[in-house]
């Protein structure tokens, strides 16, 4: 396990961008790591991936990865991976991004996506907050919980973004938590397999942001925090009807996965038959 | 230089109004990517590419807003395209955070604005000059960008090709600053032979993987392009970034950077300027003029001169970056400079900036909806020449 990931490291990390930016005890490694093991069991060609993101700490993964990484600004990734997946249909891309980015000033692009289905990969770091400007209240928040901007509880539902991107219309749909590391790898290769738009949100501990304000502060009770707050789709289908009915746990798993036409071939097709 | 695509060429003269033109020019010079989102009156531009590209071997997108608009052509010049997008006052100001982000990863992009009456939604079908400040300041920080002024539909299909071989030239958003007028405006326009379309290429480099850096430059400051998927493994970011493109937070790395985008453009002004002048060699009053409204400046300057006044004509083509030495030079020798446009007053300041006092600077607004009553523009000629 261990040489496995110095193999993996020593493949795909751009050394000269070490050491990160994130903060002790962040889960944001954690996603890169995962996304590594990934493309690596996938053997995809690294020089055919491209990662994109907006702005924020999750989206300052694509500059740690020895691949080409656009950087884009904040909301604006999906949009931006559009572009470049339309234009050169062969390429593997991929999203990272953040709760803000994707679904506050973002959101637009996001639900688009969904609804497009060109065949990118989101990945989704849900930190329960704006991490990179300290911790202010996001559209995932959970109610009552505490934020530099939201200093007595937020008021606000949050999104479900799954359920989100599945109402949006994407046809691969996952949530794991960093507890959750094969699981997760297995999601993330799932959704760089599926042709179309496929979406990951991994629910990760911001001890700095999020955490220092909800007493999550030390990254195991956060962990604990996740492993008590969820549950996975198998087990809730193992409860009897009431306890299902009643379950108020982050349901965790493959949550949708169909198959429907992909845009670019959709295109490609389309000028075929002129 | 390369040549157009006969396959992409409609050679020929045609009627064509200056929207359908401009989509001609794009076609003419290779553009095979827009994303666009509908707006009066610039929705002709991107119905006619939406039908055309199919045929030709591209792509259209209707986006889901024009902040998605902009950022897709971006991407889509990283992925190897030859993009534009279009839009008209309101769509210019949502492209305003991603013009930034052109401007900053110095994509090579053209963005059209029919310009109509603002503020605001303003008057959706009817005619306004009053995003002339906005393409040049229009996103925060500092940057330049280049911008075009056609006066006909036969500009808008030249000019259109000329932005895409700036955009590729200087590796930066060349926007072509249409209005409602030229844009709904039906003329002859002559669309030459495909091999008399000289066309720039992209700056693409020849360094193997391993040896680029996105933005390293030599003499003429502007860094050669690698599309993604090319095996460089490069990374490119909208922080502040050194030549490998990685993000350098300090004043040094930014004082570089800024002024490299700046003056890559600034260095070149002479170069990158078209204007057309008339009658300036003896004039005393010359009347500065950019898109439709020169043709109403044209009727006027006509009239003075056949009352023996001497009155010359400067017509700016490329309105950014600023003719600045030329207007300077110019401002020693003449008495006054009359400067109608449809807004209350925005190039005009330019021209008295250069000017500085040496001649005088007359503005004559008009805010929209139609263009100006040359009997106005005759009447500011005569009280600037006595
Ligand atoms: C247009 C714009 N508005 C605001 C910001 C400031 N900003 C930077 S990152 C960020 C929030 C990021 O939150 P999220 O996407 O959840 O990422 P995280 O840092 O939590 O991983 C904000 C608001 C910005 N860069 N651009
Ligand atoms: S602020 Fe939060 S999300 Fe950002 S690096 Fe620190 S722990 Fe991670
Ligand atoms: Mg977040």
């Amino acid at each position: 396990m261990f040489n496995k990931a110095e193999k993996i490291r020593e493949k795909y990390i751009r050394e000269e961008m070490w050491p990160s930016i994130f903060c002790t005890g962040c889960g944001i490694g954690n996603v890169l790591s995962y996304t590594m093991r990934a493309l690596d069991e996938l053997k995809l060609d690294i020089d055919r991936c491209v990662f994109c993101s907006g702005i924020g700490c999750s989206s300052r993964l694509p500059g740690y990865i020895e691949a080409d990484g656009l950087h884009t600004t904040h909301g604006r990734a999906i949009a931006f991976a559009t572009g470049v997946k339309l234009a050169a249909p062969d390429l593997n891309v991929v999203v990272f991004t953040g709760d803000g980015d994707l679904a506050g000033i973002g959101g637009n692009h996001f639900i688009h996506a969904a609804r497009r289905n060109a065949d990118l990969t989101v990945i989704c770091v849900n930190n329960f907050n704006y991490g990179m400007t300290g911790g202010q209240v996001s559209p995932t928040t959970p109610v009552a919980a505490v934020a530099t901007t939201a200093p007595y509880g937020n008021l606000e539902e949050p999104f479900d973004l799954c359920r989100l991107a599945i109402g949006a219309g994407a046809p691969y749909v996952a949530r794991w938590t960093v507890g959750y590391p094969y699981e997760t790898i297995e999601a993330i290769k799932n959704a760089l397999a599926k042709p179309g738009f496929a979406f990951v949100e991994l629910l990760m501990p911001c001890p700095t942001g999020y955490g220092k304000e909800n007493e999550q502060r030390e990254p195991a009770v956060a962990w604990q925090w996740y492993k008590e707050n969820t549950i996975t789709r198998g087990d809730l289908g193992r409860l009897d009807p009431e306890q299902r009915a009643a379950n108020r746990k982050i349901v965790v798993g493959t949550l949708w996965d169909v198959q429907k036409p992909e845009y670019t071939a959709r295109w490609a097709e389309f000028v075929q038959s002129l | 230089m390369a040549r157009a695509d006969p396959g992409h060429v409609l050679t020929g003269s045609h009627y064509l109004d200056g929207d359908h033109a401009c989509t001609e020019g794009a076609l003419s010079a290779g553009c095979n990517f827009i994303a666009g989102y509908p707006i009066t009156p610039s929705t002709e531009v991107v119905e006619r590419f939406a039908r055309r590209i199919p045929t030709v071997g591209g792509t259209f997108i209707q986006m889901e807003d024009e902040i998605a608009s902009i950022t897709a052509i971006l991407g889509a010049a990283w992925g190897g395209a030859k993009v534009m997008t279009v839009t008209s006052g309101p769509g210019f100001s949502l492209m305003m955070e991603n013009i930034g982000l052109g401007a900053m990863l110095e994509t090579p992009c053209v963005i059209v604005n029919v310009q109509r009456g603002g503020p605001s939604t303003g008057l959706p079908t009817m005619v306004g000059q009053a995003d002339i400040m906005q393409a040049r300041w229009g996103s925060h920080g500092d940057y330049e960008i280049i911008a075009l002024a056609p006066q006909s539909p036969q500009e808008a299909y030249t000019l259109t090709i000329e932005a895409f071989n700036l955009a590729e030239k200087y590796r930066t958003p060349v926007m072509v600053m249409l209005d409602e007028c030229i844009g709904h405006m039906t003329e002859k326009v002559v669309i030459p032979e495909a091999d008399s379309i000289e066309l720039t290429e992209r700056r693409k480099t020849d360094k193997p993987p391993g040896e680029y850096l996105p933005f390293a430059v030599g003499e003429d400051m502007i860094p050669d392009m690698a599309h993604a998927g090319e095996g460089h493994r490069y990374h490119i970011t909208s922080l502040t970034h050194d030549e490998q493109g990685y993000p350098v937070m300090s004043a040094e790395v930014q004082d570089k950077l800024v002024r490299r985008l700046c003056d890559k453009i600034r260095n070149n002004t002479d170069e990158i300027v078209m204007l057309e002048e008339d009658g300036l060699d003896d004039a005393d009053v010359v009347v500065l003029s950019y898109g439709i409204t020169s043709r109403v400046a044209r009727a006027a300057v006509d009239d003075a001169r056949e009352k023996g006044l001497k009155v010359g004509r400067l017509r700016l083509l490329t309105v950014w970056p600023f003719p600045e030495r030329y207007i300077r030079e110019l401002a020693e020798r003449v008495k006054a400079f009359v400067v109608p446009e449809i807004n209350y007053g925005q190039l005009v300041l330019e021209v008295e900036r250069c000017a500085a006092g040496r001649a005088q600077t007359i503005l004559l607004p008009h805010m929209g909806g139609d263009v100006h009553d040359p009997a106005v523009i005759l009447q500011a000629i005569e009280e600037a020449a006595s």
